[in-house]
């Protein structure tokens, strides 16, 4: 592909508001994750949950897009100058140029668990219950796009875990089509019952903090993040330090709904085809965000897929063990974890995994160090066998 | 400009059985009868996995698979986009319903089949493809949101795409809030080129970049120029 920049670029988790809140907790190694406490669900699991969101309710015009979904969108949007970037990328291009591309997998859905145990006798739901605004996976489309006042193209893609990797790819093939100069790409996704007791049911909640790649690995810990990406052709004067989107790969496992290809097929293919795409071999690499769950059959096979390409000699981490695994919102955590470590040279490390597995092959990074790198792979992979890879460069 | 050639199509709604017997219907050369809803029976997916899928991805499947056979292709390498305004009501209904109830028990194949992708995935374990696919959503404007990006992807790979698009009613309550008419399904195999199976053709025209407001960086300038830039070139010249 040819390369896009990353004009600009936010994030919210568990580890705090913004670039330098991540980061900070990045270098030092601090995991977000704490006991679960969210809406006082029974449940002996860890969340990566975003703090204050009660207070940031949308009013005015946005009052009807309001649930925990928009909520931290509007949060992200509001932080690291974004919304000046957006401003005048719509100075450049006019607001009918630039696309919006958001990724989620459970949308505002906490609204409708609220709606459907406040159901009247007769079984309807309250009147104030707005499904289009709020749980419609397109709900967080139409939000982002009216928000920063833009009218070209937008969808939701809800591809479950890998929902915030493939809008990348939706919105580089929009720009390479001409069908717009430049796009919001990202997501959102947040803390519901839904997710929760159903990973539960599936019995892959670890009962602590999850321990990506760790021997004694026992399953996820779910967490909430809103992350955009402003991206656009790069300008003739790139500073040295733009992150650059570099090459996307996507794959089908055709193997199962929730359960990974063994030997990581589907994935190693993701990787290859995002290589090829970007024009690097293996070896230009220099530090791979895993997807690293942390379940006992993810990690072992995405394990299996990294040594057959990359044998063990490429640094790689998942950051789950800082921020959970926020679902479909982990593309856009993958992306902008790579595009700081690009940014601020550094390989961070893996809170919470003690020795791992040794049947592993790849070099697994436990403690985080300085390291100036110019390449990043970043990858998600979920339910329905959906792989997709994204290579991050610096722009020197 | 975009091009694209349709190669084939698969169809069910309504009294819409199938692309050949709905086409005299369409094309009003034949009266319309709605029919019981019964969709068809896929034999793309292995007994197992036809009983754990819900009814949306058995449509989903149905009209891909449809497409695919008039197109006379293997959907095996091929990408997929799926286009729908939600995931599958009724198992969103039992899982909110159970939600709802002391015991919060989810079946765990009801949550995998919760996702706006289950037909993605149960699509790629009956056609064996491993080819990208992608699911999207734009409330009601999902069809045409899928087909842009189908589209994107023919005039950005050169190759083949179908598209995949499919609604199915939600249960009450959800019904209420969101109203969706009838069990409708569609499915379009499009070609970048046109070959000996495509019979009709969708051109795309993008939006022009505004080259205007650089010109004058005057917002309501800028407005009126992309009016001017729609009507024509020429009136554009003239100014």
């Amino acid at each position: 592909m040819t390369a896009l920049a990353l004009s600009n670029f936010t994030l919210v988790t568990c580890l705090g508001a913004g670039r330098a809140a991540t980061l900070a907790a990045l270098r030092a190694g601090r995991s977000g994750l704490a006991p679960c406490r969210f809406d006082a669900l029974p449940l002996d699991a860890y969340t990566g949950e975003v703090t204050g969101l009660a207070t940031h309710e949308l009013a005015g015009e946005w009052a009807k897009f309001d649930c925990r979904n928009n909520r931290i969108a509007a949060q992200a949007l509001a932080l690291d100058g974004f919304a000046a970037s957006v401003a005048a990328a719509k100075a450049r291009y006019g607001a009918t140029r630039i696309g919006v591309f958001v990724g989620t997998s459970t949308s505002g859905i906490l609204q409708t668990e609220t709606a459907y145990r406040e159901r009247d006798a007769a079984g309807w739901l309250p009147s104030g219950f707005d499904y289009a605004h709020t749980h419609n996976t397109y709900s967080l489309g139409r939000f982002v796009r009216g928000y920063l006042g833009l009218s070209g193209p937008a969808f939701a893609v809800s591809t479950a875990c890998a929902a915030t990797s493939k809008v990348f790819a939706s919105a580089a093939r929009m720009i390479a089509a001409g069908l717009c100069d430049a796009a919001i790409v990202g997501g959102v996704d947040t803390l519901c019952a839904t997710t929760l007791f159903g990973f539960h049911a599936l019995g892959v909640m670890a009962a602590g903090p999850c321990r990506p790649f760790d021997a004694a690995r026992n399953g996820i810990s779910i967490g909430e993040a809103a992350g955009f990406a402003l991206i656009e052709r790069p300008g003739p004067r790139l500073d040295p330090e733009t992150v650059l989107l570099l090459g996307i790969g996507e794959s089908s496992d055709a193997y199962h709904m929730s359960s990974p290809h063994p030997e990581g097929a589907g994935a190693a293919r993701a990787m290859e085809l995002a290589l090829a795409d970007a024009g690097l071999a293996p070896e230009e690499i220099d530090y791979i965000n895993l997807h690293g769950t942390a379940t006992l059959a993810g990690d072992a096979a995405e394990d299996c897929a990294i040594a057959s390409l990359f044998g063990g000699a490429v640094p790689c981490s998942s950051s789950k063990g800082f921020t959970g695994h926020t679902l479909g919102a982990s593309g856009i955590v993958g992306a902008v974890v790579g595009g700081l470590a690009l940014q601020h040279g550094f390989m961070p490390g893996s809170p919470h995994t003690g020795r791992v597995d040794p049947e592993f092959r790849s070099n697994y990074l436990l403690e985080g160090r300085p390291a100036h790198i110019n390449r990043v792979l970043s990858n998600t992979f979920g339910f329905g066998g959906v792989n997709c890879s994204l290579v991050l460069g610096r722009a020197a | 400009m975009m091009h694209a050639y349709v190669e084939g199509v698969g169809l069910y709604g309504p009294g819409l059985d199938g692309w050949a017997r709905s086409a005299p219907v369409l094309a009003e050369s034949e009266n319309y009868a709605l029919g019981p809803d019964i969709l068809p029976a896929s034999t793309l997916l292995p007994a197992n996995e036809r009983r754990r899928a819900p009814k949306m991805v058995k449509l989903a499947l149905a009209v891909g698979a449809e497409a695919f056979a008039s197109a006379r292709r293997d959907p095996a390498g091929i990408a997929v986009v799926f286009a729908s305004s939600g995931g599958d009501g009724e198992t969103i209904h039992d899982i909110l319903d159970t939600l709802a109830s002391p015991q919060r028990e989810l079946s765990p194949t009801k949550f995998h089949n919760s996702v706006h992708n289950a037909a993605a995935g149960y699509w790629g374990i009956a056609t064996g493809s491993t080819a990208a696919t992608t699911s999207l959503c734009c409330h009601d404007d999902s069809f045409a949101a899928g087909l842009l990006e189908v589209m994107a992807q023919i005039t950005a790979t050169g190759q083949p795409v179908a598209l995949v698009a499919y609604d199915v009613p939600y249960p009450p309550p959800l019904s209420a809030a969101r109203p969706i008419g009838a069990v409708f399904g569609t499915g379009l195999v499009l070609s970048p080129v046109a070959t000996p199976a495509s019979f009709a053709h969708v051109p795309v025209r993008p939006p022009r970049p505004l080259q205007g407001s650089r010109r004058c960086g005057n917002p309501r300038r800028r407005r009126a120029a992309c009016r001017c830039w729609r009507r024509s070139r020429k009136a554009w010249r003239r100014r």
